[in-house]
C-alpha cells in the first residue's frame, strides 16, 4: 500500500497502462490514505462510492486500452468546484446542503481525462484567508511538524486542504484555486508544487467566484511533472465562461525535460521585504545559481510597482467580491435565517452564513464601490493595477521568466491569536503581483526552513507561457532534490 | 460607516461588533491609502486582464426547461415559485 | 421655448413641465441576453430559467450577438452614435427578484451615444427629441404578491431577458409630447423589428421623469414614475404627477426626488415604499465579461441593410401620394397601415384613398373593436371601391352604402353595385330627361332663379338627384342644369 502512496502520478499512470497497479487498488490506497490522516481535516467529504465506481470504470476502459490521461488517477477537488450530486460550499455555512445540479468545467475535464474523485478539500471560505483558518469546516492542520514543539502548523490557504492533502499522501493531487497566491502559498507551505496558469487557461465556469478577474484554477501535485499533466487536462477554451482564453496550450509533457538552456531569467529586486528571514533569501539566491548552472542567464530587473500590488488586490478582489457574494441570499439555495422582512430575512441569513473574514471583506468592497469612494479606491486600484500588469509586460520585454521567493516565511503555528487581517494578508505579498497581472505562476518545493518546515521558490512567466514555467520548474526539483516527507503524512 | 455600509451589503452586524469592525475596516483602509503615492494621472483603469474582445454567442434555445433543477436546492417553495417573506412596494 | 401653448396654470401663474423618458424595450430575440433558454412569454413558474438566470454559484453570463446587432440596429434607426467600444457594468442592489443581486446593465461607457428623432404632434407640426443613449440590460424576474397574506412568490423566467433602455433627453413638455415620442420610438423599433412593442406583454415599458418649474427658470426637482404599460398610463401619470407636484409648491412645500409608482385605479402617483432608501449602486465593470468590442465595417454592413423607417417612408408619402402631414403620420405609424394604404392608392386617387382609409375604415374597425389585421374589407376590395368613385362609376354618397355593406359581409364592391343596382347614371339622355321632368313641374322657381335668386340651384340639383334616387353622375348633373337654366 505505502508503494501506491509513494508513486508520483506519471509512475502510477505507467504502472495501470502496463497492469501491475488496477485504478480500484490505487483508489483505495488513497481512501485509505485520506481516512488515516482524518486527524488534518483536509476533506470535507470523502466521496467513497463516487471513488469507487468511478476507478471501477477507469480500469474497464484501461482493460480495453482506452485509458485518458489521468485515467485511474485518484484527485481530490477543493470545495470551490461545483460537483453535481455532492455537497459544495466553499467552506462557508451559507451554502449548507447545496448540492449543484452541475458540474465545473474544469472537474468535468479531470473526469473525462480518466481521473477519480477522491472528495471535497478543505479551503478557507470563499477562498479568503491564507491559512485555511477562516473555513466553516474548520482549520486544517498541516502534516508538517517542527520537532519537539507540538504544534499545528498553516497549510497556507485558501487551498490548504488541497496543498495538506497532496503533502500527507491522501491524494494523489488536487484541483486548487488561486485568486491572489491560494495555489502558490499552501503548495510552497506544504512542500508540493502549484501552478496558477494564466488568467483564461482555466474556465471558471462551476467555480464558486471569489473575484472574477483574478480567480483561476490549477494543480497542486508532488511534482513538477504531475502538476504538468493535471494542468494539461485542467484547460479548456470554455464558451460558458467569456473570460476563457482560445489560446492553444502547449504540449507540457513533450518539452518538460527540455532544460533551460540561453533562458534569459530576471531576478526582481522588489521581492524582499523587511523582516524576511535570512533563509528566504539564501534559498532565492540558491535558485539563482540552480538555473544558472542549468545554462540561463540571470539579471537583476525591476517591477517598480511591485510594493502597491497587495493594497490594489485588496481594493479589487473584495469589490469584486462584495459583487459576487450578493447572490447568497437565502432565497434559491443554502440556509436561510428568517426575519420579519425580506430585507431581514437578507441580513439575518447573511450574518449567521458568513465568517469574520468573508464579512469583513464583503464591507470594506462594499465601501470602496460606494459613492463617493469609488474613484478615489476602486478606480485608483485599476489605475495602479494597470501599472502592475505594464510593468511585467515590460521586464518580459527583456527576460523570459521571473525567479521569486514565493512566501516571506515558511508556515506559521495555527491559532496566533494576535495577527491582525493587514499581517496575515502580507503572506500573499509575492504571489499577489502576478495575479493581478494575470501571468503564469508556479510555486516549486526548493528546501527546508531551520526548523524543518518546507520553504518554495516562485518562477513566473510571461502569458499563456506555461511551457517555459514547467521547464524551469523542472531544472529547480532537480537541482533542490527535495526528498522529505511531512511527519504526519499517510504510511510515514 | 460600518452600519451605512453593513446595511447596503445586507449583512446584520450586532451592536457590539460594530466598533470593532470599524478599528479593523480602518486600520486596512488606512493601509491601502499607500496608492495615493502612485502617480496614475495619465493611467486608464484596466478594464480586463486579457485585452481581448468579448465573445458572442449565437441566439438559439439551448437552456432552460429543467424548472425542478432550479428550485432543486431552494429553503421554500411552493408550485414551482420561490418563496420569500412579503416584499411591499 | 418662446411658445407658451404647452404651459400649465396654477393658482399662482404658468408653469412649464419638463419630461425625459426612458423606455425599456424587449428585443426580440429567442434566447436570453446572457444565457441560452427562452426569452419567451408565458411559460409555467421557472421553466424558461437556465442555471446562469437563476445564479447558481459559478454560473457566467456569455452574451447573445443577435441582441448586440439589435442595439446597433435600434441606434441606427435612432440617428445615434454607435460605440465600438462598451463595458457592461454590474448595478448593485438586492432584490428577491434579482437573483445574482445586481443587474448586468451599462453605465458609463453604453454601446449607443447621442441621437434623436422626430415627434409629430396631432397639429401637424413636428419636434426633436433628443436621445441621450441606448444601453443593453437584462431585466429582472417577477414578483407575484397578491397569492399569499405573508409572503411573495418569484419566478425568474424574466430573468435575463434582453432590454434595450432607450434614455431620452428631458426634452418634452406634454403629456402630449411624452406620448407622441412613445408612439414614434414604438413605430421605429417595430419597423426595424428589434421590438415588438407589446406593451400589455410588458416588452415596452416607460420610467417617466417629471419636473416643473418657471418658464425660463433652473429645472426644478424630478420624480421617477416607474413602469408605465400604456401610452395612455403615460400621459395619466405626467398629468397627476404635474399637478401633484404644483400644488405641493404652491403650497410652499419641496418636492422629493423619489421614485413613484402610478396606481391604475386612482390615476394618481404614490410613493414607492421599497425604494425609499437612498439608492447606491455601486456600479463597476462586470469582472465576469469583457469590453464589448466590433468593427466598424459590421456596423456600416447593419446599417446597408435597414429597412425604410417612419420619418422616410411619411416623407416618400407625402411626396408620393401627395398626403397631408398628418395624413402621413397616421399611415406611416406602423407597416401595416403603410402596407394596405399602398394597396388602396395603388393607380387610384392616393388622397381619396388616405380618407377612405384613416375615417371609414379606421372609424368602422374602431366602432368593432377590430385592428386593422383582423379588417373585413381587404385593402383590395377598399381600393377597387375608391377606384369606383375615381371614374364616376359610383357617387361618394353610394360609396357609403356600399362599404357598410363591404364590412358587413366583406363583399366585392363591383358585387355589391351590380345586385344592388347602384350604378351611377352618367347617360345624358336619361339626365337630359330627368332635368326636362323637373324643370316643367317646377317652372314658378325657375322663373325666380332666372330673376336673379342664385340660391335656388341647389334645389334643382337635389330634385333632379332624388328623380335618378341618388344615383346620377352629380358633376353631370351640374353642368347640364346649369347650362338648361342659364340658356
Ligand atoms: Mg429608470
Ligand atoms: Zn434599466
Amino acid at each position: 500500500m505505502t508503494d501506491l502512496l509513494t508513486m508520483t502520478a506519471v509512475e502510477a499512470r505507467a504502472a495501470l497502462d502496463d497492469k501491475s497497479i488496477s485504478a480500484v487498488e490505487l483508489t483505495e490506497a488513497y481512501l485509505g490514505a485520506a481516512q488515516a490522516t482524518e486527524a488534518l481535516n483536509a476533506y470535507t467529504e470523502i466521496t467513497h462510492d463516487k471513488a469507487r465506481d468511478m476507478a471501477k470504470a477507469s480500469d474497464a476502459r484501461l482493460a480495453k486500452g482506452e485509458g485518458g490521461a489521468l485515467e485511474g488517477l485518484p484527485i481530490g477537488v477543493k470545495d470551490l468546484f461545483c460537483t453535481e450530486g455532492v455537497e459544495t460550499t466553499a467552506c462557508s455555512n451559507i451554502l449548507n446542503g447545496y448540492k449543484p445540479v452541475y458540474e465545473s468545467t474544469v472537474t468535468q475535464n479531470l473526469w473525462t481525462d480518466g481521473a477519480v474523485m477522491l472528495g471535497k478539500l478543505n479551503c478557507d471560505e470563499f477562498a479568503m484567508g491564507s491559512a485555511n483558518e477562516t473555513s466553516a469546516r474548520g482549520k486544517v492542520s498541516s502534516p508538517w511538524t517542527v520537532d519537539g514543539d507540538g504544534q499545528d502548523y498553516a497549510p497556507g490557504g485558501s487551498s490548504g486542504g488541497s496543498a495538506a492533502s497532496v503533502a500527507a499522501r491522501s491524494s494523489l493531487m488536487a484541483t486548487g484555486t488561486d485568486t491572489g497566491g491560494s495555489i502558490r502559498q499552501p503548495a510552497a507551505f506544504c512542500g508540493v508544487v502549484g501552478i496558477k496558469p494564466t488568467y483564461g487557461r482555466c474556465s471558471r465556469r462551476g467555480i464558486v467566484a471569489f473575484a472574477s478577474s483574478l480567480d483561476q484554477a490549477g494543480p497542486i501535485a508532488r511534482t513538477v511533472e504531475d502538476s504538468a499533466l493535471m494542468l494539461q487536462s485542467m484547460v479548456s477554451h470554455d464558451l460558458g465562461d467569456s473570460t476563457s482564453v482560445a489560446e492553444p496550450m502547449p504540449d507540457l509533457m513533450g518539452q518538460i525535460n527540455d532544460g533551460i538552456k540561453g533562458l534569459k531569467v530576471g531576478i526582481p529586486s522588489e521581492y524582499t521585504m523587511d523582516g524576511m528571514a535570512d533563509e528566504i533569501t539564501a534559498q532565492w539566491q540558491e535558485g539563482r545559481k540552480w538555473l544558472e548552472d542549468a545554462g540561463a542567464t540571470c539579471v537583476e530587473v525591476s517591477l517598480p510597482h511591485t510594493k502597491y500590488a497587495l493594497p490594489t488586490y485588496y481594493i479589487v478582489a473584495p469589490a469584486e467580491a462584495s459583487s459576487n457574494l450578493a447572490r447568497y441570499d437565502g432565497v434559491r439555495y443554502g440556509a436561510r435565517v428568517e426575519g420579519g422582512s425580506l430585507d431581514e430575512m437578507y441580513a439575518n441569513t447573511r450574518a449567521a452564513g458568513f465568517g469574520e473574514e468573508v464579512t469583513r471583506r464583503i464591507l470594506i468592497g462594499t465601501y470602496v464601490l460606494s459613492a463617493g469612494y469609488y474613484d478615489a479606491y476602486y478606480i485608483k486600484a485599476q489605475k495602479t493595477r494597470r501599472l502592475i500588469q505594464n510593468d511585467f509586460i515590460e521586464v518580459f520585454k527583456e527576460v523570459d521568466l521571473l525567479l521569486t521567493p514565493a512566501t516571506p516565511s515558511a508556515a506559521f503555528p495555527l491559532g496566533q491569536k494576535d495577527v491582525d487581517p493587514v499581517t496575515m494578508y502580507l503572506n500573499d505579498v509575492f504571489t499577489v503581483p502576478a495575479s493581478l497581472a494575470g501571468v503564469p505562476a508556479m510555486s516549486v518545493p526548493s528546501g527546508l526552513a531551520s526548523n524543518g518546515l518546507p520553504l518554495g521558490l516562485q518562477l513566473i512567466a510571461p502569458s499563456f507561457r506555461e511551457d517555459t514555467l514547467v521547464k524551469a520548474g523542472r531544472v529547480v526539483e532537480k537541482a533542490a532534490g527535495f526528498a522529505a516527507i511531512a511527519s504526519r503524512a499517510a504510511g510515514v | 460607516m460600518v452600519s451605512r455600509v453593513a446595511r447596503l451589503a445586507r449583512i446584520h452586524i450586532d451592536e457590539e461588533r460594530l466598533e470593532p469592525m470599524a478599528q479593523e475596516l480602518s486600520a486596512i483602509l488606512s493601509w491601502i491609502e499607500q496608492l495615493n503615492e502612485v502617480n496614475t494621472d495619465a493611467v486608464e483603469p484596466l478594464a480586463s486582464v486579457t485585452g481581448h474582445a468579448l465573445p458572442l454567442r449565437d441566439d438559439v434555445v439551448t437552456d432552460g426547461n429543467t424548472p425542478e433543477a432550479v428550485v432543486h436546492n431552494a429553503p421554500e417553495t411552493t408550485s414551482g415559485f420561490f418563496v420569500v417573506p412579503k416584499v411591499v412596494e | 421655448m418662446t411658445d407658451n401653448s404647452n404651459l400649465v396654470e396654477g393658482r399662482s401663474g404658468l408653469w412649464e413641465v419638463v419630461i425625459g423618458l426612458e423606455v425599456h424595450a424587449q428585443v426580440t430575440s429567442q434566447s436570453k441576453l446572457f444565457s441560452g433558454s427562452s426569452a419567451s412569454f408565458g411559460a409555467g413558474p421557472n421553466e424558461h430559467v437556465s442555471l446562469v438566470d437563476a445564479a447558481m454559484p459559478g454560473m457566467l453570463p456569455v452574451i447573445n450577438k443577435y441582441c448586440v446587432e439589435q442595439a446597433v440596429k435600434t441606434g441606427l434607426g435612432l440617428n445615434a452614435r454607435v460605440n465600438l467600444f462598451s463595458v457592461f457594468d454590474r448595478k448593485n442592489y438586492f432584490y428577491a427578484d434579482l437573483p445574482q443581486g445586481y443587474q448586468i446593465s451599462q453605465f458609463k461607457q453604453p454601446i449607443i451615444g447621442e441621437g434623436e428623432i422626430t415627434i409629430d404632434l396631432k397639429d401637424g407640426t413636428s419636434r426633436q427629441i433628443g436621445i441621450e443613449r441606448l444601453h443593453l440590460e437584462q431585466d429582472a424576474g417577477k414578483s407575484l404578491h397578491d397569492q399569499h397574506p405573508s409572503k411573495s412568490y418569484i419566478d425568474l423566467n424574466r430573468s435575463g431577458v434582453a432590454l434595450m433602455e432607450i434614455v431620452s433627453r428631458p426634452d418634452m413638455r406634454s403629456a402630449e409630447e411624452a406620448a407622441a415620442y412613445v408612439t414614434k420610438l414604438r413605430s421605429i423599433l417595430r419597423f426595424l423589428g428589434t421590438c415588438d412593442g407589446n406593451m400589455e406583454e410588458g416588452s415596452m415599458r416607460a420610467d417617466v421623469n417629471v419636473s416643473v418649474r418657471r418658464p425660463g427658470e433652473e429645472l426644478g426637482t424630478r420624480t421617477e414614475t416607474k413602469n408605465l404599460n400604456s401610452i395612455r398610463f403615460i400621459g395619466q401619470a405626467i398629468n397627476a404627477e404635474v399637478a401633484r407636484q404644483i400644488e405641493i409648491i404652491e403650497d410652499g412645500g419641496a418636492i422629493d426626488q423619489e421614485t413613484r409608482l402610478f396606481d391604475t385605479s386612482t390615476g394618481q402617483t404614490r410613493s414607492m415604499r421599497s425604494k425609499e432608501d437612498a439608492h447606491d449602486y455601486r456600479y463597476f465593470p462586470d469582472p465576469d465579461l469583457l469590453p464589448l468590442q466590433f468593427e466598424q465595417s459590421w456596423v456600416d454592413e447593419i446599417k446597408a441593410n435597414l429597412p425604410e423607417l417612419p420619418d422616410a417612408l411619411k416623407a416618400r408619402l407625402m411626396e408620393q401620394y401627395g398626403l397631408t402631414s398628418y395624413d402621413a403620420t397616421v399611415i406611416a405609424e406602423d407597416l401595416e397601415t403603410a402596407a394596405f394604404y399602398e394597396k388602396v392608392a395603388d393607380g387610384r386617387d392616393a388622397k381619396l384613398a388616405s380618407n377612405w382609409m384613416t375615417v371609414e375604415l379606421f372609424g368602422a374597425l374602431n366602432k368593432m373593436g377590430k385592428t386593422l389585421a383582423e379588417s373585413p374589407v381587404t385593402p383590395e376590395k377598399l381600393g377597387a371601391l375608391v377606384g369606383l368613385i375615381g371614374d364616376g362609376t359610383i357617387s361618394g354618397r353610394i360609396a357609403k352604402d356600399v362599404f357598410a355593406e363591404m364590412i358587413e359581409t366583406g363583399g366585392d364592391p363591383d358585387a355589391i353595385i351590380e345586385e344592388k343596382g347602384l350604378k351611377q347614371v352618367s347617360d345624358t339622355g336619361a339626365i337630359e330627361a330627368m332635368i326636362d321632368e323637373v324643370i316643367a313641374a317646377n317652372m314658378d322657381k325657375v322663373e325666380e332663379y332666372r330673376g336673379g335668386k342664385d340660391k335656388l340651384f341647389g334645389f334643382f340639383v337635389g330634385q333632379v338627384m332624388k328623380a335618378s334616387k341618388g344615383q346620377a353622375n352629380p358633376g353631370m348633373v351640374n353642368q347640364m342644369l346649369k347650362a338648361k337654366l342659364d340658356g
